[in-house]
């Protein structure tokens, strides 16, 4: 079937004011009349939620978590970038849309990321007015800094911390419409499967983590607000509790899941330690404005580091390869996060890698703390080097951060159209649970802005038009649907709780990760992904037989929580490879080894795979069905990427 | 699966639920790498006990990053364990030595009622922050960001405060349970900034109301919160919450403005 984007048509910076004029509206005293069921709280579900409430709609808003404070997006540390062009450097709506387009490798809507740029201006002043503490300069005005993929000053920030406090910002605009009764917010609940009615979205299913009671509610409209699915890596730098299962169960009720091997691996995390592991640490790509990365020039000097028989300061400056600099010059230590990650691997693959496992080069601030002195480097990424310095009782100040890419973000997830709509009608995704704007690879600060914009700026229009056309008519829970995916659900978590098996469901989750990483990370081959779907398949056919799961329902119980999630990522990791399998172009964060240029770039087809890959459920073990939504570039010349 | 050397003993809480009494269970945590964080070694024992069909250990985490405020255990009579300014998740075996006995407990307090095991009901610092901490603005087109200049040492002692996890390590290690501490970061977080004036007195009112009637203690300046603060939030705080209040109370109540004394 043919996609539908719903792209408005007319000139770039026309479209978005056009498109809202265009849209219907609710009338203000029957807004009341609707209710809207937002799954997850981060930037774009807490922002959604309580902007929905703000215009007057009943919100039931949920997540997993003891509070929506503690959404993921807590965690994103550098920035995020608007169009402000505060700092007089050449920045315009146009330059961040440019920089987004061509980050992305050419595989996202120019529609989209323009009304990105657009509305991104606005989210600073929300937040803002919110009392969010960005940084600021002395003269009081907010200050800025680069981020990769750009060569202007247009991220802001408030220290490693940005975004622990726009997702405050978001949590108070939130809190302010529970006490006034507009929202309802169910904590420690987790989403376990979607009702539709008709073919339209009309409600959820849930678990109340505490009790384990299964509960339905219903909705107008519901919005899946519940990030990205990087966890079926295992190790990330996902919180524990991130998973794909909201998005995935849409998927199984019919939402198509779009461009799932697109995947960010980040290159500046600490390196793994050993299989105790249970997560990675990001550290900010903001770190690359002052520090420098290197690796040994000879395998001979990587030997010596790694068998600590020199320390990193020690060697000399003619022994080290500041390869991003030396290859890249006008964007150096700041090329985009897949450029970085896949020389960074190049080096570990060339025997060059440092530290007591060789996965690792040197992140190195000797430079910046010479220029600028300690405590303005303290001042700057102080939190990030005590983090550093917690985790690895080493002294980022002094010696080199050692560091390896780590998968850090999906840009891929749900198919949605221009209004944020999936194709089955009532039922949204946002944030990082969608799709749309990042294309093959997201700039550094940007997940933040599109969190924000979607849930502040898009959403609040887009889904009136929808509700003026379904009309305020309560939603009839008497619906044999809403028993009947309930007990879709209670069937599956008793089939869960009979695993009586011998392995533990987290031996499961790391042995995908193993395979995940090995056959679909950094560099993909028609040859290992083939093998990685078959060792998917068994693993899954494995798990279902011999997989441990403790306890009751009607209890907590996290080893029931963590089994339901687990399996889906089993069944979302051969989606992956399939998707990886069919595209065969190398573009941003896809690598696969066949398509490359000399000079071991990335190198698109865009002859034939300008086109999101739509993917269709069919059934469990059948194969998913591809549906194609051909991307038009009407402004942007499509190039090869050059950040030389 | 463990690489580690370190063997350890584990004095763990277990209570099945609110209604249930609780009790210390020994665990023996063996083959502990030191690389290996506090919740990591929990996962070692977790897997052991999972292996052999017994429930889990039950204790709240997510980000392991030190950022979400999730993870809250009591160890050897510290919340987030011996090191300073870390949250649990931050915490390393290395910190420990061979042979150690490790005492972990919930956090303990009236207000913060165990769910499981490790893990309490904090919906109070929910409920105090719905009160008040916010401001009253809409999403829409407000005044450019850099129309609201802010001395730099404004904004950066309003993210000192605003800096805050949630956690609840502080009450958890306040003799009396008291929150002050948390609730002083917020109102002293909007109370510094510009944005925040407007409702600056009837902020501080609401969330003291509401963090009274969620049956937190009061302060008595004893300083343990800002010791054991993974975010090192301070105890100025406090004194400038009670200070707004106290001119709430004072000047302020019902209909009397601020402007009225000359601020």
């Amino acid at each position: 079937m043919s996609l539908d984007a719903k792209i408005p048509e007319g000139p770039l910076a026309e479209k978005w004011s056009k498109h809202k004029f265009n849209l219907k509206l609710v009338n203000p005293a029957n807004k009341r009349k609707y209710d809207v069921i937002v799954v997850g709280t981060g930037l774009a579900g807490g922002a959604a939620a309580a902007s929905l409430a703000e215009l007057g709609y009943n919100v039931k808003a949920f997540c997993f978590q003891d509070s929506p404070r503690r959404a993921h997006s807590i965690a994103a540390q550098g920035g995020i970038n608007a169009a402000k062009n505060y700092q007089n450097d050449g920045d315009s709506v146009y330059r961040l849309f440019y920089d987004t387009i061509k980050g992305g490798d050419y595989r996202a809507r120019e529609g989209n990321v323009y009304r990105l740029a657009e509305v991104s201006v606005n989210i600073i002043d929300q937040c803002v007015a919110q009392g969010v503490p960005f940084a600021r300069e002395y003269g009081g005005l907010l200050d800025n800094r680069s981020f990769g993929g750009s060569q202007v000053s247009r991220t802001f920030y408030a220290r490693g911390q940005t975004g622990q406090q726009l997702l405050l910002g978001a949590y108070s605009a939130l809190n302010r419409q529970i006490h006034l009764g507009k929202v309802k917010m169910y904590t420690r609940t987790e989403m376990l499967d979607v009702v539709t009615v008709d073919g339209q979205a009309k409600g959820i299913v849930t678990r109340n983590l505490i009790t384990g009671e299964i509960e339905t509610h219903s909705g107008h409209a519901v919005l899946l607000c519940t990030g990205g699915y990087g966890n079926v890596f295992y190790l990330s730098t996902n919180a524990i509790g991130s998973n794909v299962t909201a998005a995935w169960r849409a998927h199984k009720r019919g939402a198509y899941f779009a461009n799932p091997c697109y995947t960010q691996i980040h290159p500046t995390c600490i390196p793994v330690t050993g299989d105790h592991q249970s997560k990675l640490t990001l550290m900010s790509e903001s770190l690359r404005n002052d520090g420098r990365v290197w690796a040994p020039k000879t395998v001979a000097v990587a030997e010596q580091l790694r068998k600590g028989a020199i320390r990193a300061d020690q060697v000399k400056e003619d022994d080290r390869d500041y390869f991003l600099e030396r290859k890249y010059p006008s964007f150096g230590n700041l090329v985009p996060r897949d450029v970085a990650s896949r020389n960074a691997k190049e080096m570990v693959d060339d025997g060059r890698g440092v530290g007591g496992s060789g996965f690792a080069v040197f992140l190195d601030f000797a430079d910046a703390i010479h220029r600028l002195g300690k405590d303005a480097v303290a001042a700057k990424y102080g939190n990030l080097f005590d983090m550093y310095y917690q985790i690895t009782d080493e002294d980022p100040y002094k010696q080199p951060m050692r560091i390896y890419p780590a998968v850090h973000y999906t840009m891929g997830g749900l198919w949605v159209d221009y209004n944020l709509s999936t194709n089955i009608p009532g039922l949204y995704a946002l944030g990082e649970c969608n799709f749309s704007d990042h294309g093959a690879n997201r700039l550094g600060a940007s997940a933040l802005m599109q969190g924000l914009a979607d849930g502040y700026f898009v959403i609040p229009y887009t889904l009136g038009d929808y509700l003026a056309t379904i009309g305020p008519k309560p939603v009839d829970t008497k619906h044999p649907a809403f028993e009947q995916t309930k007990q879709d659900v209670i069937a599956r978590i008793n089939k869960l709780l009979a695993l009586k098996g011998t392995k533990t469901v987290n031996e499961y989750h790391r042995d995908l990760g193993h395979i995940m990483w090995e056959y679909c990370g950094m560099a993909r081959t028609e040859e290992g992904l083939t093998k990685a779907k078959g060792l998917i398949q068994a693993l899954r056919a494995d798990f279902w037989k011999n997989a441990i799961v403790v306890g009751a329902n009607e209890e907590v119980n996290a080893s029931l929580e963590r089994a339901g999630r687990v399996a889906d990522f089993l069944e979302l990791g051969e989606l992956m490879v399939d998707d990886a399998l069919m595209r065969k172009e190398s573009c941003g964060g896809h690598f696969r080894l066949e398509s490359q240029t000399p000079e071991g770039e990335a190198m698109r087809d865009d002859e034939h795979f300008a086109f999101v890959a739509a993917w269709e459920y069919k059934g469990d073990n059948q194969p998913e069905v591809l549906n194609k939504e051909v991307l038009d570039f009407e402004f942007v010349h499509l190039t090869q990427r050059s950040y030389k | 699966m463990s690489t580690g050397n370190m063997n350890l003993t584990l004095k763990v809480w277990r209570q099945k639920n609110a209604d249930t009494k609780g009790a210390f269970v020994t665990y023996k945590a063996e083959g502990i790498s030191p690389d290996m964080s506090f919740l990591e070694m929990l996962d070692v024992v977790n897997e052991g006990l999972i292996h052999k069909g017994d429930e889990p250990i039950h204790f709240d985490h997510d980000c392991r990053e030190g950022i979400c405020g999730m993870c809250s255990l009591y160890i050897n009579g510290h919340p987030h364990g011996p090191k300073n300014a870390i949250t649990t998740c931050q915490l390393h075996m290395r910190t420990f030595h061979d042979g150690e006995i490790i005492v972990i407990e919930p956090w303990r307090a009236a207000a913060f009622p165990v769910i499981k095991d490790l893990a309490v009901d904090r919906s109070a610092f929910d409920r105090i922050q719905q009160a008040g901490g916010f401001v009253s603005v809409n999403t829409g087109v407000t005044i450019d960001a850099n129309a609201i200049p802010i001395p730099k040492v404004i904004a950066d002692e309003a993210f000192n405060s605003a800096t805050c996890i949630g956690c609840g390590a502080c009450v958890a290690a306040c003799k009396n349970a008291s929150a002050m501490l948390f609730v002083s970061a917020k109102v002293t977080q909007l109370g510094m900034l510009p944005q925040g004036q407007p409702e600056r007195y009837s902020r501080v009112q609401a969330m003291v109301a509401q963090m009274d009637a969620e049956g937190f203690g009061n302060c008595t300046n004893t300083g343990a919160c800002e010791a054991e603060c993974p975010k090192e939030i301070k105890m100025t705080n406090i004194s400038r919450m009670n200070n707004d209040f106290f001119s709430a109370k004072l000047f302020r109540e019902e209909g009397v403005h601020e402007h009225a004394t000359g601020e």
